[in-house]
């Protein structure tokens, strides 16, 4: 038998005797960041297949949360940095290694253009809404021309902050819980599901509630079965890779990661819509906020044991 | 030119000389530290072994700190020195989740301060302030291209390792066996 012992002399603020440096912000900025990437993904989707009349939450309403989700969110970033009068040194350069970097300048670009999405809805929303200026008339008719234009930039760069979400934390090679690729999809599905969840929530229509129902569960079987891989790899990987998955099995984040993430963040809200669909009447409230209570959930559980796991030596 | 250290865990006691030596150097704030002391104990009673390593920085050469840094703060500088630009640096994070060994940490300022093998002596031709109040004589530090170098000649003859080199990072601290 073989017992090993590390005592260090270091203790260093936010490093030891574990590293805790990413607090709150991190996971609320991921979830934000995942439900905006998810609604602005549908709303370009039905927008590009020309489907706007039918899906009217979808593209117009819903997408008045991606802003705020947005602006909350690089709030919450900002609030995380630790040398905050220097945080516009992101914009004077582009580092193609680094996926903050990515993530920056993808933020830089999707807000302002997720902005102007609603904006040309504003006349819809409030009720004799005018522009203060002229020129803003005009922008708005060529926005308009333009839509679908705008929905495939908006799609692309939806997806890219969707993975980026989770690339963020899985290019860390020192934290074996983060450091699998299927963390990409992974974030990108559970957004996309988040978005879903958001859109099924504030619909009025049954139709559209329907087509996103059945998307949503599409969405939430392949998180589960992301999930599954994910574990297994670790399950099949080197010494802290196991480790790593045994946080999951049986380590501090258990019970969390299984009952509010599995079962009440993807399984129940699974259940719910599939009878909501065969037609037991059950308020939509419900499985939508157990998604989106799980979303946030998983980003907290993934962020907080990811800085659980290192190396051994 | 490739600077490295090589450091002689049969001769380190693990006063911390080097732990102290450092602080005061390079004026680190009070309750941090850029280098540290660790003790392994392996084995079962009465078959045990202890290993004392002096940890910091291993300006690895291919430095993940450096890769994820979003601003280029992070960076290497001549002889694969790995150091930080305090006025480009953000302090989000990303090196510190990145670095497999721990060595870096949030200054109080904000910034993300680190081991900087004390380039500022090394420029004069002296060594690191660890190696040179070191009081067993157990670190060598020197260019790794120039056989004749104090770490060169100290790894010739001997066995030695360098910490998680499973990570990939090509770690440029070496711990004589």
């Amino acid at each position: 038998m073989k017992e090993e012992l590390l005592i260090s002399g270091r203790m260093n603020p936010n490093i030891d005797p574990f590293l805790n440096i990413w607090h709150w912000h991190i996971p609320v900025y991921l979830f934000l960041g995942g439900l905006a990437a998810g609604i602005l993904f549908f709303a370009a989707f039905y927008t590009i297949t020309g489907r706007e009349k039918e899906m009217p939450t979808t593209v117009k309403w819903a997408t008045f949360i991606v802003p705020i989700a947005l602006i909350v969110g690089l709030l919450a970033l900002f609030l995380d940095l630790k040398h905050q009068l220097y945080f516009w040194r992101l914009y004077t350069t582009v580092r193609l290694q680094s996926p903050m970097s990515w993530g920056a300048w993808t933020l830089m670009l999707v807000t302002p253009l997720s902005i102007i999405w609603v904006a040309t809805y504003m006349k819809e929303i409030v009720p004799g809404w005018k522009w203060p200026w002229k020129f803003l008339d005009r922008a708005e008719a060529f926005v308009i021309k333009h839509k679908v234009e705008l929905a495939w930039i908006l799609i692309v760069l939806a997806v890219i902050l969707g993975i980026y979400t989770g690339i963020l934390l899985s290019a860390f090679n020192a934290r074996p819980l983060w450091n699998t690729s299927i963390l990409g999809p992974l974030f990108l599905v559970s957004g996309l599901s988040t978005g879903a969840a958001a859109i099924i929530w504030m619909s009025r229509s049954h139709y559209e509630r329907k087509i996103m129902s059945r998307i949503d569960i599409l969405l939430i079987i392949i998180e589960l079965f992301l999930v599954t891989h994910m574990i297994m790899g670790f399950l099949a990987g080197s010494e802290v890779k196991i480790a790593s998955a045994m946080i999951f099995l049986g380590g501090q984040f258990t019970v969390s990661f299984w009952v509010f993430f599995v079962i009440l963040g993807l399984v129940f809200p699974l259940i719910l819509e599939i009878l909501e669909l065969r037609g037991f009447r059950i308020p939509v409230g419900i499985p939508a906020f157990l998604i989106l209570f799980g979303g946030l959930v998983f980003r907290f559980i993934m962020v907080e044991a990811g800085q659980f796991t290192r190396y051994l030596y | 030119m490739r600077y490295a250290m090589a450091i002689d865990t049969k001769k380190c006691v693990g006063c911390s000389d080097c732990v102290v030596a450092c602080q005061t150097e390079n004026n680190v704030p009070i309750g941090y530290a850029r280098d540290w002391v660790a003790e392994m104990v392996a084995g079962t009673y009465p078959n045990v072994e202890l290993e004392i390593r002096s940890e910091r920085c291993n300006h690895c050469d291919n430095a993940p700190c450096v890769r994820c840094c979003p601003t280029g703060a992070s960076h290497i500088i001549d002889g694969g020195i790995v150091k930080v630009t305090p006025e480009e640096c953000i302090g989000c994070g990303a090196c510190i989740q990145s670095c497999p060994y721990d060595a870096r940490y949030s200054h109080p300022e904000g910034y993300v301060d680190k081991c900087t093998f004390c380039d500022h002596r090394v420029e004069d031709g002296l060594d690191p302030a660890c190696v040179a109040v070191c009081p067993t004589k157990c670190m060598y530090f020197g260019d790794l291209d120039d056989p004749s170098s104090d770490v060169s000649e100290a790894m010739k003859n001997r066995n030695y390792k360098a910490l998680a080199p499973e990570a990939g990072t090509d770690p440029q601290i070496f711990y004589l066996l």
